[in-house]
């Protein structure tokens, strides 16, 4: 069942990638095949696999149960609000709170997640900014 | 001989403090990545990628590092097989079949040791095997025109769903998903923006580095928080008892036969554009099997057991280097990844490496018979110490991951919207692995798809809109001949061996090597 819900949306993507194309403008270079040639051929392909999925779709996945579909949810929720804070707040403090978090929904106890957080922030923070010389985020207090 | 006045070179090149620093700790590194569950030698090497750039490596230490943690990782896949039962990587699932048995009979030293020697026989012949061979496709190069090359990257994404693919109307669409995020940016022929919406960030087209580290390492974490808690995670008792760690000399004259026809095997299943280290040991682990009959107890802790998966896996990854570096087309999941570093930095793989870059590629070849030496060093009397890395809670180990994933790519950019765009591929790559989709063949897409169509418009350029050009040299049509059976031939092998089951008890999700 997956693979057809999946055939269809590939199909459908497929579609309005060939529509996507016939908006590419014309240049007053051309080759032979121009710039919408070769994507419309694999926007081609994409349609047959979809239908392929469609009338063949293999053996259902396990998809998670609401309860672990939250805990995903949340935890791309946690990336997301990382990635805008990371500029804001500088690497350590930002990568603490996101760690702690991971550690925690990873199984890990609640002291032992924050004891976890602060030891992966730091311990990557001084490996790799000064060890490796690589730049990470500056925070409003100098790390 | 040529090969070997080029290798002398390629050992001075390899010589050097720096160099040598890095195999070592490439090695390191790719011990325990391989030898963690959860992290694999292509999830490990996609993560090393923005730090190895930010570092601001040249090509050959790059190089060298790199492909150190790839030998390193099929080392280190055995260490969990034997002792904890759990595949470390794909690859390393043959190990656990005789391995755990060994160990839970009190041997698991032995194991520990034979495997580690396997390792490196296959590691070693295949690197020989690198040396001859690869030259002799590369004289070949004087016969690729731009019809070729279309005709090769068809040959690549046609075998890539690989020879253990279950659907090949997955395998397409994976690479028809990879070719479409190659659209995106500006058009190299014509000037013209494609599928950018008007985004600016998107004129550059899509960075393939925030794709691999967003569907390679971070989907693995979200799986991670997903899987935890299930039924069938790791209620396996570990062993801690290792026993003697040196093998009796008569066990390695027992399991020599072994090493060396899984070596023949994995080399060959190497060589083949996508299949990898996974398939080399699985048809190592079999015909050695089948090899033996009454003569062998498989499954009950024979040493050949061990012995010939090793082997097989280390030998197919050397046997990987080879359509890589030689044709650019990459032989495994892994060397897709690492063709990826070498896009990156300038330098293109294929028929003209060798005469443009020798010094990487000897360099490189050097570097991987020293990097042999230092993992049977590192592995043999060390073994120990890798053990008790294993008693890391995983808890620890995944976030840790995902940070690393994350301060890479910002290390190289200084973009939120490429950490948006990273945590998309991330999603992208766990739903991609929900449905058995193998994410290579995205990942080659993403690398190859300019190039692929470069050489298509240049071919049809040059003959003025005439299609024949296409099958017109007979290298062109032998590649499409070929591209066509193998793209053709898993929907037939698939009747005779069960790939599916052995897949799923392997925690495998596309992410092969």
């Amino acid at each position: 069942m997956s693979d057809r819900i999946f055939g269809g949306i590939v199909l459908t993507v497929s579609l309005l990638m060939m529509w996507a194309t016939t908006l590419i403008e014309e240049s007053f270079i051309q080759d032979p095949l121009g710039p919408k040639a070769f994507p419309l051929v694999i926007a081609g392909v994409m349609a047959v696999s979809a239908v392929v999925m469609f009338f063949k779709p293999d053996s259902e996945p396990e998809w998670p149960g609401l309860h672990k579909l939250l805990e995903l949810v949340a935890t791309v929720g946690v990336f997301i609000a990382y990635a805008q804070i990371l500029p804001i707040a500088g690497f350590v403090v930002a990568t603490i709170f996101a760690t702690a978090f991971l550690v925690w929904r990873l199984g890990g106890a609640p002291r032992q997640s924050i004891v976890g957080g602060i030891t992966i922030a730091v311990g990557i923070y001084l490996v790799f900014h000064f060890m490796l010389g690589l730049n990470l985020a500056k925070g409003p207090w100098g790390f | 001989m040529d090969s070997l006045n080029h290798l002398a070179d390629g050992f001075a090149i390899a010589l050097t403090w720096q160099n040598l620093l890095l195999a070592f700790v490439g090695c390191f590194l790719g011990t325990l990545i391989g030898a963690l569950p959860g992290l694999g030698p292509s999830n490990g090497v996609a993560i090393l990628i923005p730090v190895v750039f930010s570092m601001g490596l040249g090509a050959t230490p790059a190089l060298i590092l790199l492909t150190s943690v790839y030998y390193g990782a099929m080392y280190g896949g055995r260490i969990s097989s034997i002792l904890l039962n759990i595949p470390g990587d794909e690859p390393a699932l043959m190990t656990t079949l005789d391995g755990y048995p060994m160990a839970r009979q009190g041997k698991a030293g032995e194991a520990l040791a034979i495997s580690g020697i396997a390792s490196f026989v296959g590691a070693f012949f295949a690197t020989w095997g690198l040396v001859f061979l690869a030259p002799q496709l590369v004289d070949v190069a004087l016969l690729f025109g731009p019809a070729e090359y279309f005709a090769m990257f068809t040959l690549a994404f046609a075998t890539l769903g690989g020879v253990t693919s279950s659907n090949q109307a997955k395998a397409a669409f994976a690479a028809a998903i990879g070719l479409s995020l190659a659209f995106v940016g500006v058009d190299g022929q014509t000037g013209v923006p494609r599928f950018t919406g008007g985004n600016v960030h998107f004129y550059d087209g899509i960075d393939f580095l925030i794709a691999i580290v967003g569907m390679f390492a971070l989907s693995e974490v979200l799986v991670f928080i997903e899987e935890r808690g299930k039924a069938h995670s790791h209620s396996t008792q570990p062993v801690t008892e290792l026993g003697r760690v040196i093998p009796p000399w008569s066990m390695v004259k027992q399991t020599s036969g072994a090493m060396g026809r899984g070596t023949v095997l994995g080399f060959i299943a190497g060589v083949l554009p996508g299949a990898g280290a996974s398939l080399g040991s699985f048809l190592a682990y079999t015909l050695e099997k089948k090899w033996l009959g009454k003569k062998g107890h498989f499954g009950k802790g024979d040493p050949r057991g061990v012995a010939a998966p090793e082997a097989g896996n280390n030998a197919a990854a050397g046997g990987a280097l080879v359509p890589m570096l030689a044709l650019g087309v990459p032989g495994s999941g892994t060397t897709a990844v690492l063709l990826a570093m070498l896009l990156s930095l300038d330098i293109t793989p294929g028929p003209l490496l060798f005469t443009n870059n020798p010094d990487v590629v000897w360099g490189l070849i050097a570097a991987l018979f020293i990097g042999n030496i230092m993992l049977l060093l590192l592995n043999i009397p060390m073994v120990g110490l890798f053990t008790r890395v294993l008693r890391i809670p995983p808890y620890y180990l995944m976030p840790a991951v995902a940070m690393i994933s994350f301060i890479g790519i910002y290390a190289l950019t200084n973009s939120t919207f490429d950490l948006m765009l990273m945590i998309g591929f991330g999603v992208l790559g766990w739903v991609l692995r929900k449905l058995s989709i193998p994410m290579v063949p995205v990942i080659l897409g993403v690398l190859l798809g300019e190039l692929m169509e470069k050489n298509l418009r240049r071919a049809l350029t040059i003959s003025d809109g005439d299609m024949s050009i296409l099958y017109g040299s007979p290298l062109a049509v032998g590649f499409l001949t070929v591209a066509v059976a193998g793209f053709v031939a898993p929907i037939f092998m698939s009747r005779y061996v069960n790939f599916k089951k052995l897949k799923a008890e392997a925690h495998n999700d596309g992410t092969s090597d």
